[in-house]
């Protein structure tokens, strides 16, 4: 386990950020701020505009800790206290999840939450029980 | 126009997701153990997000298109089935197990750190998998339903 401090108003500026971000996709080109369905959408376009959009978003988002590098001088943290194994299963553990659920954090937790939809609330407190469940089984059952 | 202005937004989101500490597996997960030495932030994450859109979305869904659409995309799907629980289940084990949830990890791409790149890898073989699995299953469906 790697220690981490309670980081108040960054992660709230943070999650202003997100929310702005989130508006203006649906305020430009109508489209939902889903992590999930904009990387798979990349792999099956409906069109060629449709592949542009998903890959300028991705573009921009993947520049984002370069803009925060440029401003504080600092990449941001990537800390992994997992094993490679852990990171791989995960991986696609969350891919399978994802996909039959129709959706992450980003989609569900905060753009489905926030148009009060039933299915975005029932899939977001779902996601949040299992991996709080899961982190306890991990860190406090089997003590890794 | 448009692809810049899509561009710029997801660089607003890539910085928001990058001070707000979703790219941060440790913090991730350190939010998620409450038994143990518990980081908070991530409540200020969701619920600064959460508030800002709720807000948000009810100007822009004042409007009757998007600015470069003719209409908005939503899902249309309103029922809550086995397959969106089960399926949001699957992935909070996943995410407790890995610490990167898909809005986290993309952005953190531009880090550069090939954990990042493991589990992203990893993820879009696990969206394939699943795609395979239902198409598996509605070509199982139907044939039954031929017989």
């Amino acid at each position: 386990m790697i220690e981490t401090a309670f980081t108040p108003w960054a992660s709230l500026a943070g999650g202003v950020l997100i929310g702005i971000a989130s508006i203006m996709l649906m305020l430009f080109i109508g489209r939902i701020m889903g992590a999930t369905g904009i990387l798979a959408g990349l792999f099956q376009p409906s069109s060629a505009s449709d592949f542009a959009w998903r890959a300028a978003l991705l573009a921009g988002m993947v520049t984002g800790p370069a803009v925060v590098w440029l401003v504080s001088g600092e990449m941001p943290a990537v800390e992994t206290p997992m094993s490679t194994t852990a990171l791989v299963v995960g991986g696609l553990i969350v891919g399978v999840g994802v996909t039959f659920g129709s959706g992450c954090t980003s989609g569900h937790g905060v753009c489905g939450m926030a148009r009060l939809s039933p299915r975005s609330i029932a899939a977001t407190v779902t996601f949040m029980a299992s991996t709080f469940a899961t982190v306890f089984v991990i860190r406090h059952m089997i003590g890794a | 126009m448009k692809l810049i202005a899509t561009y710029l937004i997801g660089v607003v989101f890539g910085v928001g997701i990058s001070i707000s500490g979703m790219a941060n597996p440790a913090k991730v997960l350190n939010f998620f153990d409450i038994a143990g030495e518990w980081d908070p932030s991530l409540i200020l994450v969701m619920g600064g997000a959460l508030l800002t859109t709720y807000v948000g979305y009810k100007l822009v869904f004042g409007r009757n298109a998007p600015i470069y659409e003719s209409h908005f995309y939503l899902p249309g799907s309103r029922n809550i089935d086995a397959k969106l629980i089960v399926g949001s289940a699957v992935f909070g084990i996943g995410w407790g197990i890995s610490g990167f949830c898909p809005g986290g990890a993309l952005p953190a791409l531009g880090t550069g750190r090939w954990e990042v790149f493991v589990f992203t890898i990893a993820l879009v073989a696990g969206i394939f998998l699943a795609r395979f699995l239902s198409k598996f299953g509605a070509s199982k469906e139907t044939k039954a339903a031929r017989i």
